[in-house]
């Protein structure tokens, strides 16, 4: 069995990993499917032999489950859609949608869009002057290395344990990436633009709204990207200082320790979808709002 | 240098506003005190008090701003208390001591190190495997930049009950999850590095004939420096976090994350501010380190200017 289990894998590995090389070396490798395609087979290889080693080498449930109990657990636990005269979607019964409402929505979001909001103000105010801009970069690029969820076990203390602390905790991570990327972005004008400015008879809010601000947008964008990660990793370790019984990270610690780990990666494949969303819609909307910058153009 | 006065500035506004939160932070709490030691509070009963915000306490209550500092047990403790904690764990405690936060540190670091070893040296390998092979590039990078977006974290609570659950405890679960926070960031940043050098400088190489080991050596490899320590950065701080998250949902009993845990399940909140700063202090010279050797390197390769 073990025997069959691994040259099995190795089999599923070589058939996967021959397309893709005839993928990579054929004649179509610069259309668009090919390139979408060999990444999906690698995926789906990959998954084959997870399914496959497990169920070969007869591992326990307790200690990794299939694939397919995962996708199982995942479609029982999604809200469910019926279709009777109108579409209805049940969210009542659904603890991944609960979860997802506690952390993702209600934690990380509110922090996010706070953290957002009082460094983006910061940052306008420290630009004023040069001075504090000075002290600013470096401060903030420290306080964004540091392990700044350690502070949840304190904000669950004064906040109490509901979403309010998850969001203050989301909020003081995110703040620091988007302060230093704004306050950078600003600074990143060239004397000759901001002399043209001036030429216009432009003061401080007309250069700042008309040239500074769009001028940093690429740089915002890239701290408001960094930071949806960092929205969700904050959201979801603060609920492991404490939570009401409902939440991704309470989900996560209750199920590890009922060795229910289908529904731990159930919750993990959610929180990867909702991850990879937030920074795609942030990536969205800034291919909509730098058009003009050189990395967007198509 | 001419940073200096600034940074400065910042960090004592910082450390200004720190100092005056302390007052509204921890009146309720100190005139509650106060009350059982006998002095005169106004308003009488504590019930009476919950009415106030910390701040229109403080302002009827001005002779308490004072012992608002010196709390035992502080919602918000003063910066000097949280300096003292970390003096007397850090300096005056024997290191073998389990009270010691060098002890504690020693036991995070340790699985930090390990694992942001394992992960780099995985990181480099898969990158210059990605470089150098078309069907791996293909298959492997688009996973690679997907997996920075998600919250790869969440999976902590669960490698660790797996990887107890076959046998493996104590330092190596936290550092797989160390190595796999390192990992990603230097994969994409060695990528990049190893594909830093431009036609002009592969065509140089080509008309010296030069062998495609020679040209990863002497050329691909040293350019993809500057690349590699910017990730080693971000990928030190990010090992640091992992190892200090792995041992917050386990109930470890050694390490920063427990110090952390310890604190707050007890209601001593010093010990939690003051590991919470010695793990910032642990990180910024990690950071620190790779700055410097940074520096050395580069300036020893001629790549920036002394």
């Amino acid at each position: 069995m073990i025997w069959a289990g691994i040259i099995g894998a190795l089999g599923i590995w070589a058939a996967g990993w021959f397309i893709n090389t005839r993928l990579a070396n054929g004649p179509q490798l610069q259309t668009r499917f090919v390139q979408i395609l060999v990444p999906v087979i690698f995926g789906v290889t990959l998954i084959l032999i997870w399914e496959w080693l497990v169920r070969m080498l007869g591992v326990s449930a307790v200690i990794l489950p299939p694939p397919s109990a995962i996708a199982a657990r995942l479609a029982q636990e999604l809200p469910t859609v019926r279709f009777v005269s109108t579409l209805s979607v049940d969210f009542g019964g659904s603890k991944l949608w609960a979860d997802f409402e506690q952390t993702v929505i209600k934690g990380a979001t509110t922090g996010y869009i706070i953290g957002g909001i009082a460094a983006f103000g910061v940052a306008i105010l420290a630009d004023r002057s040069e001075f504090f801009t000075r002290g600013i970069l470096p401060v903030g690029g420290f306080m964004a290395a540091l392990p700044i969820v350690g502070t949840a076990p304190i904000f669950v203390k004064w906040l109490g344990s509901d979403w309010e602390s998850k969001a203050a905790v989301v909020g003081v991570m995110v703040f620091f990436p988007i302060l230093v990327n704004t306050v950078a972005g600003l600074r990143d004008t060239t004397v000759m633009q901001r002399d043209l400015m001036r030429t216009y008879g432009a003061g401080y809010w007309p250069t700042l709204f008309k040239l500074r601000l769009p001028a940093a947008m690429p740089f915002i964008f890239n701290g408001l990207k960094i930071a949806t990660t960092l929205a969700l990793i904050g959201a979801i370790v603060a609920e492991f200082f404490g939570s009401p019984t409902v939440g991704m990270g309470f989900r996560i610690s209750t199920s590890v320790g009922q060795l229910a780990l289908d529904m731990v990666w159930a919750e993990i494949v959610i929180a990867a979808i909702a991850g990879s969303s937030l920074y795609g819609l942030m990536a969205w909307i800034e291919g909509r709002v730098t058009f003009w910058h050189p990395s967007q153009r198509k | 240098m001419k940073s200096l006065l600034p940074v400065l500035t910042v960090v004592g506004a910082i450390l200004l506003l720190w100092v005056l939160a302390v007052v509204p932070m921890n009146m309720h709490l100190t005139a509650d005190q106060a009350q059982r030691d006998g002095l005169v509070v106004s308003p009488e009963t504590p019930a009476a008090r919950q009415e106030y915000s910390g701040l229109g306490l403080t302002l009827r209550n001005p002779k308490l701003i004072a012992a608002t500092f010196v709390q035992e047990r502080p919602r918000l403790p003063s910066p000097h208390q949280v300096a003292v904690e970390m003096w007397n764990t850090i300096v005056l405690k024997n290191i073998t001591s389990k009270r010691s936060l060098v002890y504690h540190g020693w036991v995070t670091l340790s699985a930090t190190l390990l694992g942001f070893g394992i992960g780099t040296s995985l990181g480099i390998l898969l990158a210059v495997g990605i470089v150098y092979n078309r069907a791996m590039d293909m298959s492997v990078m688009p996973w690679a930049i997907a997996s920075q977006t998600i919250p790869i974290l969440a999976l902590a609570p669960m490698i660790i009950v797996m990887l107890g659950s076959i046998g493996i405890q104590g330092l190596f679960p936290k550092a797989i999850i160390s190595a796999y926070l390192s990992f990603f960031p230097v994969v994409v940043g060695m990528v990049k590095g190893l594909r830093s050098p431009d036609g002009m400088q592969l065509d140089l190489l080509r008309t010296y004939h030069a062998s495609p080991s020679q040209g990863f050596w002497k050329l691909r490899l040293p350019a993809s420096v500057p690349y590699l320590f910017a990730s080693l950065k971000i990928g030190i701080s990010a090992s640091l976090v992992g190892a200090i998250v792995a041992e917050l949902p386990t109930g470890a009993r050694a390490g920063f994350g427990a110090r952390m845990l310890v604190g707050d399940q007890y209601g001593q909140p010093l010990v939690t501010w003051a590991a919470l700063f010695a793990a910032a202090i642990t990180a910024a010279a990690l950071v620190g380190l790779f700055s410097l050797l940074e520096r050395l390197t580069l300036r020893r390769m001629g790549m920036v200017q002394a």
